[in-house]
């Protein structure tokens, strides 16, 4: 099969307006990731499924991931002198990283029997519904699979026939696959009220509540 | 493939009947089929609408059986979840340690020795057996045949559960399978008492084929009934039986040759017209080539070690990075996607349920059907809410 680099250039020449990206994947798996903007992302669908070389007709796995605000740290090297000497130093850099959704979708073809491509697409922010674009009319396995992403993770995919959610009832609040999610007391309720209970209690109280 | 000419597809008026200006005649019914009911194979329900006993909209609702999984296994570590996997599918829990297994070692790049390959392919086949086997017979048990093949069902079922209890301690929660090889070693009696099964297992599936295959009640409520084109099977992601009993040539174990699936000489069925019929067919045939299998590894298998040396269990941290692992299990392509950011814990743990996938086109299969082959249809996906709705 194809190396991702191949596919990228590829995809360039043919879907008008594509920036794709690599992703690295250090572990021995080794499966780097097509990181795709959420404007193209369904043309580069299309031309992945219909391509006579990829035919990738077969998505099989359907995720979300959430990404919280992180601290990037990274370290780069400078030389200093210091009294007329010269000295290399390792300064390190801390800068904040915004926090984001991702879409991880993994092809294989059914035709061709290769795989997996790995394609992602990832939402602006970690907003309540943040938009990205829904693979179903390209893929119909993804109907369920981007319901529980949506139920889960509050992405909203645009373009899904009927958004909605799956697995947690109607009407629930929240998203609890997300890294911030704090799960409310009252699902197993304690009646002797200690430190613990009191202090998640406490989570949901609005701020002027809590003095 | 079918023992008789099937017959041709039915065709049924899907659309209620209506007048020269567009209106319904008569009254469309809303019926909530579930979450208690005995066809369900658990908690799950299907909201049907009826024109007269005619399926109009299928609505599948899921969910009474979530424990959010993967956030659970999010926050203990690798080795935590191991146990926890069982509990997805039930009936199979040595393929779900295995699918998780083998992710993690590819995850980690882990070898596993040449004795464990083999008696994991040992357990797997049997799983594959006595899955098939109760499906057939929960499956029939729908259509009406109360009891009694479920029974004989069973009783297969309890022999290979007790070789699982004798090497794991438990009969369906076996935990066996660990990071690098599985738990602990078979004894030569066990392999012996694992042979006489296979050996006779065969004369059990024709006793048990004598019942269904060429059954006149089973043939008029399968054929040509539930039946999914190929184009939709593929660009809906089926799995599993459901997908080969349209004629798509796919099998994970044939595909990937994850383990030592390579050195076996076995063969996938295939059906042709895609229908329930077909899917029962697939799964008999594919317990014969699980027999195959099986006496080919309890022949071949060598001694050594089960676990790899260096495997280690405690304070077992992969290096940041994410991989995808799937393998065949009875009801179709079971994949984990783990993401590693160098801590103790999964970052992200993700399950690829086969059954909550082929549920995508339950509608689509029971549209324009009576209300009663709902049943039967469902029954031939082979769901098991555990993993469903994790």
């Amino acid at each position: 099969m194809e190396t991702p680099e191949q596919i990228k250039a590829r995809l360039e020449a043919v879907v008008p307006g594509a920036k794709i990206e690599i992703l690295p994947n250090d572990c021995p798996a080794g499966e780097r990731s097509l990181l795709v903007d959420t404007a193209q992302v369904l043309a580069v669908a299309k031309f992945l499924r219909d391509d006579p070389q990829l035919r990738l007709d077969f998505c099989s796995n359907v995720t979300g991931v959430d990404w919280p605000d992180t601290v990037v740290k990274s370290k780069f090297k400078k030389t200093v002198v210091v009294d007329g000497v010269e000295s290399e130093i390792e300064e390190t850099i801390e800068t904040l990283r915004s926090g984001y959704l991702e879409c991880v979708y993994h092809l294989y073809s059914m035709e061709l029997k290769h795989g997996p491509v790995v394609l992602r697409q990832r939402t602006a922010n970690r907003d309540h519904e943040a938009p990205a674009v829904s693979l179903t009319p390209v893929w119909r396995g993804c109907e369920f699979q981007e319901r529980e992403v949506y139920d889960l993770y509050g992405i909203r995919l645009e373009g899904h026939p009927d958004l909605r959610r799956i697995l947690m009832w109607d009407g629930f609040k929240g998203f609890p696959m997300r890294k911030d999610y704090v799960p409310p007391d009252d699902f197993e309720y304690e009646p002797t009220p200690h430190d613990k209970v009191l202090e998640q209690a406490r989570k949901h109280y609005p701020p002027e509540v809590k003095a | 493939m079918s023992a008789v000419a099937a017959m041709p597809p039915k065709n049924y008026e899907i659309l209620p009947k209506t007048s020269e200006t567009g209106e319904p005649i008569g009254e469309l019914l809303e019926i909530s089929m579930g979450p208690h009911h005995p066809s369900t194979h658990g908690v799950f329900r299907m909201d049907v609408v009826l024109d007269g006993e005619t399926v109009v909209k299928l609505k599948p609702v899921l969910g009474y059986l979530h424990r959010n999984h993967e956030k659970i296994a999010e926050n203990i570590s690798y080795l935590g979840s191991m146990p926890y996997t069982d509990r997805l599918d039930y009936f199979c829990s040595m393929t779900n340690n295995w699918a998780y297994a083998l992710t993690v070692e590819k995850l980690a790049g882990l070898p596993v020795p040449e004795r464990a390959e083999y008696i994991r392919v040992i357990m797997a086949e049997l799983t594959r057996l006595q899955n098939h086997t109760c499906l057939i017979g929960f499956f029939v048990q729908d259509m009406g045949a109360l009891g009694t093949p479920l029974m004989y069902a069973f009783r297969e079922r309890e022999k290979i559960l007790d070789l699982f209890e004798s090497v794991s301690g438990a009969r369906m929660m076996c935990n066996y399978l660990r990071f690098g090889g599985v738990r602990c070693d078979v004894t030569p009696d066990w392999l012996a008492q694992a042979k006489q099964l296979v050996d006779g297992y065969g004369k059990f599936l024709d006793e048990f084929e004598a019942l269904f295959t060429e059954n006149e009640i089973l043939l008029a409520r399968t054929q040509g009934v539930g039946v999914l084109p190929r184009e939709l099977v593929v660009n809906a992601s089926l799995t599993g039986p459901m997908l080969r009993a349209a004629g798509v040539n796919y099998d994970v174990r044939k595909v990937d040759k994850y383990g030592i699936y390579g050195r076996f000489d076995f063969k996938v069925p295939l059906g042709e017209h895609g229908d329930i019929y077909d899917r029962y067919m697939i799964r008999v045939l594919e317990m014969r080539e699980s027999l195959k299998i099986l006496q080919q590894a309890l022949r071949d298998i060598p001694s050594g070690p089960v676990m790899d040396p260096k495997a280690k269990l405690r304070g077992f941290r992969p290096k940041a990075g994410e991989a995808y692992g799937r393998i065949e299990a009875p009801k179709g392509e079971l994949g984990f996607y783990l993401i590693s950011d160098g801590s103790p814990n999964p970052f992200r743990y993700r399950v690829r349920p086969p059954s909550f996938i082929n549920l995508t086109v339950l509608e689509d299969m029971c549209l324009g059907h009576r209300i009663s082959d709902t049943v039967v249809i469902l029954g031939s996906v082979d769901i098991v809410l555990g993993e469903v709705d994790r």
